[in-house]
């Protein structure tokens, strides 16, 4: 493992401007389990990043680490040239610049649509309201669901809350977004909805990082495949290669479970 | 087990969509159903309605038919077979007011009328924001100002000589006021991450909350003042009202504890995420909707802590009650002590029920259009 050490770090300084994200030899241990070993991973600006794997095997806490909603043990996170440590300041500055998507939406329920996504431009940009709810209402416009605006989440279907949810995390423009499962709660006939706002937002040249199964997607739109398994990185390689031709054999057993059937 | 073999079948059809089959309705189908739908139930209602005929014509006849509605002469009462409620004319001065000052009686009359009138605007959703808080610390300082006098020309009466539903009410108010602000920092303290805050919100909770109220306001009213430094007093109702704060807010903390566990993890993660601060989070995402589902826990501390006024008696304040319990030391009226005390009971009855029916119609209006 130690090789991988000075590549990383040379990839870093030749291409510093387009690295957006940078993981060096992290781990992390929930008690004494140790559920990411040595992560190291470049995600450069525009691109995006599809994480596979089976559960349990540490993606979700990988990306949520890049907005410190989990913290690491060993080893460096830089978000934007950011570098994550305890110091408050500075992951409100990268939580400003990363959106996140979660596996059970997780919308405020007390609040309508709107307020949803006007709360974080109002209270942390100090946006004023009007300017925030006309940036609102045109984000619904994108996620294609203008009609929604002044209901409650808990009048949406599925699709509609997770779509709500992207615009809520487009509304503070970030650089960065991450999805953790966006699709795994829904029904079979809503998933397309918002794989079809992913892809979009993937062709307008967001950066994406997206923990997901929904293979598909992952060929049209990923640069780069990731496959976690008991919190290591298995496997790295372009769609092409990864689902054609992966080399290692936890990576074909996993990609037979999943595309079987 | 050839598929050929399967007993397996289902019925393709297209059936039109009709409105559900017409239920028996009409007084006999509901007396039916609620009263006489099985023989238990038969033979309970009938014992029922057999107590109720035995009791309800001696009850009207005492209460009603057979009382002295009205007179200043006890022994008009005497004679009678059924109620005195004239004791509650002649005596409703001192049951209402205690030891205020007689003249000064419209003074506590104008407080009761603001506290009831404050209540009312305050149930009404429109007016719900911090301006409403400000209204009622306003009020207060009003109160307060009509309760001691000694400005604008009144007569200076001192916090010994406050009684009645005046002061049963400064008291409830000053609780609930005072302590469901202190009862949420409470509650978010015991929540903290830092172990010095976390663990005075543990001490100070789990101290109040083992002791007995009485325990509380002896505290307050007899050994608090051994502590001070000689020369300093601190008033009596104040002591009081500051111990019933601390009692309302341990209990009414854990209540909105509660509340702050039932919100889900992923509440704090999206708030978290989109970067807001702790307080933005706690005040914008969290408080609202934990506060919203303990509404009716807290209603039920409230309306106890209504009731828990009464205890301030023990220690030599006269609220309504200990007002009441003074004005029946009168030899001449001591009978029909009963009467008053049912006069009381009314008025408490009507202060809670208004106050658990209000919680109820909080709870359906916020209920509507957002189900979680």
């Amino acid at each position: 493992m130690n090789e991988t050490k000075p590549e990383s770090r040379d990839l870093a300084a030749e291409t510093d401007t387009d690295v957006i994200i940078e993981f060096r030899h992290v781990h992390k241990w929930f008690d004494d389990f140790h559920v990411l070993r040595d992560i190291n991973m470049i995600v450069g600006r525009g691109e995006k990043v599809v994480v596979c794997g089976p559960s349990g095997s540490g993606k979700s806490t990988m990306i949520r680490c890049i907005n410190r909603l989990e913290e690491q043990h060993e080893g460096d996170i830089i978000v934007d040239g950011i570098e994550l440590t305890d110091d408050m300041r500075k992951i409100e500055e990268v939580r400003r610049g990363v959106g996140m998507v979660f596996q059970s939406f997780n919308l405020f329920p007390h609040l309508s649509v709107v307020e949803n996504l006007t709360m974080a431009p109002v209270y942390v940009h100090g946006t004023p309201e009007d300017e925030a709810e006309s940036r609102a209402l045109e984000l619904l416009e994108r996620v294609k669901i203008p009609e929604q605006a002044w209901k409650f989440p808990g009048q949406l279907s599925g699709g509609q809350q997770q779509r709500v949810a992207i615009a809520r995390a487009l509304m503070l423009q970030p650089k960065v977004m991450l999805f953790d499962e966006p699709t795994s709660a829904l029904d079979p006939e809503m998933i397309s909805e918002v794989l079809d706002v992913m892809v979009e937002l993937a062709e307008a040249g967001m950066t994406m990082i997206v923990v997901t199964h929904e293979m598909g997607f992952a060929r049209k739109v990923a640069d780069l495949m990731v496959f976690m398994d008991e919190g290591e990185i298995v496997e790295a390689a372009p769609p092409d290669i990864f689902f054609e031709n992966p080399e290692s054999d936890r990576t074909k057993l996993f990609l037979n479970q999943i595309l079987t059937h | 087990m050839s598929r050929s073999h399967s007993v397996s079948s289902a019925v393709a059809v297209s059936a039109p969509r009709r409105p559900p089959p017409v239920r028996e309705t009409g007084a006999i189908a509901w007396l039916r159903s609620n009263f006489f739908n099985n023989i238990h139930n038969t033979i309970l209602t009938l014992l029922a309605a057999w107590a109720l005929l035995v009791t309800i014509p001696g009850f009207i006849s005492w209460a009603f038919t057979e009382a002295i509605w009205l007179t200043d002469d006890p022994k008009v009462c005497r004679t009678a077979a059924g109620a005195c409620w004239a004791v509650i004319a002649e005596k409703h001065r001192v049951m209402l007011f205690g030891t205020f000052p007689f003249d000064e009686h419209w003074r506590g009359v104008l407080v009761i009328a603001i506290v009831i009138g404050m209540a009312i605007v305050s149930a009404f959703k429109r007016f719900w924001s911090y301006w409403l808080f400000v209204a009622w610390l306003g009020a207060m300082a009003v109160i307060l100002v009509l309760q001691l006098g000694g400005v604008f020309g009144l007569k200076e009466t001192g916090t010994f000589e406050w009684g009645g539903l005046p002061l049963t009410l400064i008291i409830f108010v000053g609780t609930v006021v005072g302590g469901l602000p202190m009862a949420v920092l409470l509650a978010l303290g015991r929540r903290s991450n830092l172990p010095v805050i976390k663990s005075l919100c543990i001490g100070m909770i789990e101290i109040t909350r083992g002791v007995p109220l009485i325990t509380v306001l002896f505290m307050a009213s007899l050994m608090f003042p051994l502590f001070l430094p000689e020369g300093i007093t601190i008033d009596k109702v104040l002591r009081a009202q500051v111990g019933m704060i601390l009692f309302f807010g341990a209990y009414a903390a854990e209540v909105v504890r509660g509340g702050l566990q039932a919100i889900p993890r992923g509440q704090y993660e999206a708030a978290d995420a989109a970067g807001l601060t702790y307080w933005k989070k706690t005040t914008k995402i969290i408080l609202p909707q934990a506060l919203r589902i303990v509404i009716p826990a807290l209603m039920n501390d409230i309306i106890r802590a209504f009731k828990n006024t009464t205890f301030v008696s023990i220690i030599g304040l006269f609220d309504v009650l200990g007002a009441t319990a003074t004005a029946l030391e009168d030899p001449l009226w001591v009978l029909y002590a009963p009467e008053a005390y049912m006069f009381i009971f009314v008025l408490y009855f009507c202060f809670c029920f208004s106050m658990s029916k209000y919680s109820e119609h909080v709870e359906n209006d916020l209920a509507k259009g957002r189900n979680f």
